[in-house]
């Protein structure tokens, strides 16, 4: 039986993987259909088996072996292994069902373009390298996925890889995850230098031994050993998921194809820095500086983040910052030490989310790949699929009591109330403040998109995405069934998820031994106390803060863009500065550009003029040949063709070796 | 060690290649011009007789005959299977060339046969005086083989000056002999081992004997400062001689090294290890730097030898089981590079038209892509470029020298290939960047087409499993000291 498990766990990582290396590598011999049919396949499986996998896990069973010993190092070993717990199931259900969403989905987007089968062996290989990624029993397994992940981020970002905007924001992904990635290799050898391991559960084991290890980073200040490694991660996890100040990568992704939006950039991918903080619950609950840093960044992520969605145009972009927020919310959970609140918020932000861009993606197709919201509106009766999911995303999303994110995002503010670290009341008020503005932000781009007046007949120019070249008038009309079943399929979880696993995933023991949380950080024994049931729970809401922040921001968005379109310009240019400062992005991104962008290309500027130009290529490489080139003219001389010259070299050859050896004796 | 007086079964190789040298020679003088392929079709069942003779007797255990003269182990095994390997493809890569020049002639079979026999009789000398033999049988017919097309005068001053300066390192390898001979009373490499195993008196006597043989080793190799003849009798032969002396000789001299270096002088090891130092410092300096000046082909790949045999010059310093090890993956390694770079000139060449300057090979990949890309190979393994051979060959010489402690001498090696790698990718950026100069279509046959296409994918085979060679370098040097 087990025995049968473990080939189980294969099949869950190399099923999409045989997919994309056929997609890929043989794609134009498969075709376009073969393409799909072969990726959707291998993700089906894949779903099927973690299904099996997870209720085995529910059953009891865990799992934590090798299952190949990449290479032996002194005492060191390199493996691939599995951890297979309830996080990890929990993980493997959520990335596959996601995956097989937005692979039957991608269907009906890339209808058109003429690169369908390398999209579908990318999406693929990225749901390989999640897995791997996730079920990871080791450091360097994660290391592969996180690094693996992060290059298919890459390619997908500048999937039209002759649109400018696309290479240069495919290309700023990938520089800012180098920043965070800097930081989790340091990370990473920290824990190997100390613990001389890379397994987790040894270093697990060990953590507790080492917790008031200090380490000298420069002189005559020691840290705690716990708290560097801690940051380090983290650092880690804020690149991948794109945290304050490693955010500016994210809402430039939406370049990209609408599907990997969905899948990468809002379920899944994003998520796995949460995930990789969850999984080292150990090693965190050991520093409380730690956890207070992760909360703070969370906490100035998810407000700050949630701001600038307010004054977006786009429709992915929207949802892109509303994605920076959320996972900010997740990140106050962690620091929080409420792991698993996280953890259950990531699961219900990934189906609300993805439905949210798949449903901003269809609304794209029918406004042939238009993606600016001023030139929507009353789309509701034109494409009701996409319109009610869309509804059902967006309250989920703020928050309405029963649905899914109602009861993730309240469990976060509870757990910040709860928290007594330095920083928590600061993230208390950025989370709670945070619900009015999603709100606001969430129903704005409803509001614009789905009523009010038919706008889109005077947009000009079509989005700049090179595949929209059909049928261009007409009504706008509902997308095909590839892309509403999806949508449909990703409503119910969105709907009911959270009702129905609340209890066992924060108050019960689903999570078991997966997830460690120190008597130190009693939040989720406080959260405990408090809970009476999740349908209790929904009606108390009526009663508290969060919910009539929602309805605020909902009621205030009604009024701004249906009632009166006039009041959020006169706003803007009211507080002109505030407007352009949110436009801006609080000029990060001109910031970044102008001292490492632009410092980096002076200091490389002048060591190319100094060090290279000069000395290496002038001195050293020049000056080298020059010697060279003398040198070899010099024997051309003696090899001057007479054979004199030559029985000469040899006598005095012999004569110079008789002479120094016969002095040595 | 099994002492069997006057047995002939061990030397059946090189009695069955005389008595087919003999074979030929009559049938050569029978047929007429028309049928010259016979004697080309008999040299090559020779080789395939003699390989198969090697092959039924392979020695697991070193066997001393005929009166201490000749011993059959093996490493003499190993090495006479590879020069008939060598040989062979000689003979494929310059039928045409031969035939074109008027030099398919029973002569250059027979001199190639008979400067084999000097070299197996060299590979499996256990004697001063059977070493010689085998060198002076070698020496000679290499020196007619240079001279054997005759209206050429350049030949014929390559000829000459090989001739003299070889007669000149003939004269001092057995002067140092002599003086060998004259401190430890013996000739037999094993007796004089034996005699110098607790030292001698006679230091001054025994260092000058090592000198002069040493001297008289290079000049066989091509170290410098004994090097001058290697650029002008490898460019003044014509290219299928050139092919011939730069290949099998270098397993064979390397064989003589090993033989009177590593087993006969085995204890003098201090003495002779600081003169192959500045032997192969020198040769791996000058090989490289003068080989940037050429602008013929034949010629730069003589320097290309020079600082070939100075790598090899390290295994063999380095005096370990290990080091003479990597030294004979070394040598075999070069000798199928060396194999190969001829080869594509004679390829190349046709009537009239040598291809040995370096600006024929301008845009060989669009004229014929394959052996384009086969020459990359070759130069790639030539300037050690991983993952073809040439890397792990120089990798397992400079461990030699690193584990004897001359970390100095390993920097210095891999400056002086560093420098050297410009030359060999000069001829890869004339081959695939620069427009052709020559728009001849290329008539090589098909066999020498086939034989080339295997040489360098084997360069490239070995270079991505160099374990099975390496351990048969290994083995045999194990199971011979």
């Amino acid at each position: 039986m087990r025995v049968d498990m473990q080939t189980l766990y294969l099949v869950v990582p190399l099923a999409p993987l045989f997919g994309a290396i056929v997609a890929g590598l043989f794609g134009r011999l498969v075709g376009r259909t073969g393409a799909h049919v072969v990726t959707i396949a291998g993700v089906a499986v894949s779903f099927i088996a973690s299904v099996l996998v997870f209720q085995d896990v529910l059953a009891g069973h865990t799992f934590n072996g090798t299952i190949y010993t990449w290479m032996t190092l002194g005492d060191l070993r390199f493996e691939v292994g599995f951890l297979i717990d309830a996080l990890t199931a929990m993980m493997m259900l959520v990335v596959t069902f996601v995956s097989l969403m937005v692979h039957v989905y991608t269907i009906g987007y890339m209808h058109d373009d003429p690169g369908y089968q390398r999209f579908f062996s990318y999406i693929s290989l990225f749901t390989f390298s999640m897995l791997m990624l996730v079920m990871s029993n080791n450091f360097l397994q994660l290391f592969f996925g996180w690094e693996a992940v992060g290059l298919v981020s890459y390619l997908l970002i500048g999937f039209w890889y002759t649109k400018e905007t696309a290479i240069y924001a495919n290309l700023k992904a990938f520089l800012v995850n180098r920043v965070g990635d800097f930081g989790f290799i340091l990370g990473i050898g920290l824990v190997l230098a100390h613990f001389g391991s890379l397994d987790y559960a040894t270093v697990f084991a060990k953590a507790p031994s080492l917790a008031s290890e200090t380490i000298t980073l420069w002189p005559d200040t020691p840290w705690m050993l716990m708290s560097v490694i801690g940051i380090l991660l983290f650092i880690g996890a804020m690149g991948k998921s794109a945290q304050f100040p490693l955010h500016v990568w994210l809402p430039d992704s939406m370049e990209g194809p609408t599907p990997i939006s969905a899948l990468i950039h809002a379920a899944t991918m994003v998520t796995a820095g949460i995930f990789m903080v969850a999984r080292m619950s150990p090693l965190y609950e050991l520093s409380d500086t730690a956890l207070s840093f992760i909360m703070v960044i969370g906490a100035i992520t998810a407000l700050f983040m949630g701001f600038l969605g307010m004054v977006q145009n786009d429709i992915k972009r929207v949802v892109a910052y509303s994605t920076l927020s959320q996972l900010g919310y997740m990140t106050v959970a962690l620091g929080a030490s409420a792991y698993s609140v996280a953890v259950f918020h990531l699961m219900t932000h990934a189906f609300f989310k993805a439905l949210l861009f798949l449903a901003a993606g269809s609304v794209i197709i029918a406004m042939h790949h238009n993606q600016d919201i001023r030139y929507m509106g009353g789309l509701k009766k034109y494409m009701p699929i996409t319109w009610v999911t869309s509804l059902i995303g967006s309250l989920a999303l703020i928050g309405t009591p029963f649905l899914s994110g109602f009861y993730s995002k309240e469990s976060i503010i509870e757990a910040a109330k709860m928290s007594h670290l330095p920083g928590a009341g600061f993230a208390y008020f950025a989370v709670l403040a945070g619900v009015f503005v999603t709100a606001f932000y969430s129903f704005r781009m409803y509001f614009l998109v789905f009523h009010g007046k038919e706008r889109f007949h005077q947009g000009h120019g079509h989005g700049n995405e090179p595949d929209a070249h059909h049928g261009h008038d007409g009504p706008p009309h509902e997308t095909p069934w590839v892309v509403t079943g999806p949508l449909l399929a990703l409503a119910l979880p969105s709907l009911a998820i959270g009702y129905m696993t609340i209890e066992p995933m924060l108050f019960g023991d689903f999570f078991g031994r997966a997830i460690y949380v120190a008597d130190r950080h009693p939040v989720m024994h406080e959260l405990n106390q408090e809970f009476h049931g999740a349908m209790e729970m929904g009606l108390h809401a009526l009663a508290t803060l969060p919910f009539w922040l929602a309805v605020a921001g909902v009621g205030l968005s009604a009024f701004f863009y249906l009632k009166r379109p006039d009041i959020p310009a006169a706003i803007a240019q009211r507080f002109s500065f505030l407007h352009r400062m949110l436009l801006n992005k609080y000029w990060f991104d001109e910031l970044y550009s102008w001292v490492f962008a632009k410092g980096a290309r002076a200091l490389g500027g002048s060591l190319w003029r100094r060090g290279d130009q000069n000395v290496i290529d002038g001195f050293f490489v020049n000056g080298s040949a020059h010697l060279v080139e003398r040198f070899s003219r010099l024997v051309r001389a003696f090899q001057s063709g007479y054979i004199y010259h030559y029985a000469f070299a040899m006598l005095i050859g012999v004569f110079a070796l008789v002479t120094w050896f016969a002095r040595l004796n | 060690m099994r002492h069997a007086l006057m047995q002939f079964a061990p030397a059946f190789p090189e009695i069955f290649v005389l008595i087919m040298i003999s074979l030929i020679l009559v049938v050569d003088a029978a047929v007429d011009d028309g049928k010259r392929f016979l004697a080309y079709f008999l040299s090559l069942v020779t080789l395939a007789g003699a390989s198969f003779l090697t092959l039924r007797d392979f020695s697991t255990l070193p066997v001393l005959t005929l009166g201490g003269l000749f011993i059959d182990d093996p490493l003499s095994d190993v090495l006479k299977l590879f020069l008939y390997l060598s040989v062979a493809i000689v003979l494929v890569y310059s039928r045409d060339y031969l035939r074109q020049r008027g030099l398919y002639k029973g002569e250059f079979f027979v001199l190639a046969l008979f400067a084999l026999l000097g070299m197996m009789v060299m590979v499996s000398a256990s004697h001063f005086l059977t070493l010689y033999l085998g060198l002076e049988l070698l020496s000679l017919s290499l020196y007619a083989m240079v001279a054997l097309q005759r209206d050429s005068s350049v030949a014929t001053e390559a000829a000459m000056k090989y001739f003299v300066l070889g007669a000149l390192a003939s004269g001092m390898l057995l002067y140092g002999m002599s003086m060998v001979y004259g401190v430890t009373g013996s000739l037999g490499l094993g007796d004089i081992a034996i005699a110098l195993q607790d030292g001698t008196d006679l230091r001054i006597p025994l260092v000058f004997g090592i000198v002069f043989i040493v001297a008289g080793l290079a000049f066989k190799l091509g170290a410098v400062p004994f090097h001058m003849w290697i650029p002008d009798v490898y460019h003044g032969a014509p290219t299928a001689m050139t092919l011939f002396i730069g290949s099998a000789p270098k397993i064979a001299a390397f064989a003589f090294v090993i033989r009177i270096l590593g087993q006969g002088l085995e204890s003098q090891v201090s003495d002779w290890r600081g003169m192959l130092v500045i032997l192969a410092v020198l040769s791996m300096a000058l090989g490289n730097i003068a080989a940037i000046a050429q602008s013929n082909l034949k010629r730069m790949l003589a320097y290309s030898a020079i600082s070939h045999m100075g790598f090899m010059l390290l295994g063999i310093l380095a005096g370990s089981q290990n080091g003479y090890g990597s030294a004979m993956f070394y040598v075999l390694v070069y000798a199928l590079m060396s194999l190969g770079g001829f080869g594509m000139i004679l390829l190349l060449s046709r009537a009239g038209f040598e291809a040995d300057r370096l600006e024929d090979f301008k845009g060989l990949n669009r004229r014929s892509p394959w052996l384009a890309f086969m020459m990359l190979l070759l130069m790639f393994s030539m300037a050690g470029v991983p993952p073809t051979v040439g890397f792990y060959a120089k990798l397992s010489v400079l461990q030699a020298v690193v584990e004897i402690g001359y970390v100095w001498l390993a920097v210095a090696a891999v400056l002086f290939s560093l420098i050297g790698a410009f030359y060999y990718l000069r001829i890869v950026k004339l081959m695939y960047f620069d427009a052709p100069h020559d728009a001849a279509p290329i008539k090589a046959s098909p066999d020498a087409r086939v034989v080339m296409s295997v040489n360098g994918l084997a360069i490239l085979a070995l270079g991505i499993m160099p374990q099975p060679l390496m351990a048969v370098c290994i083995h045999a040097i194990r199971a011979s000291f």
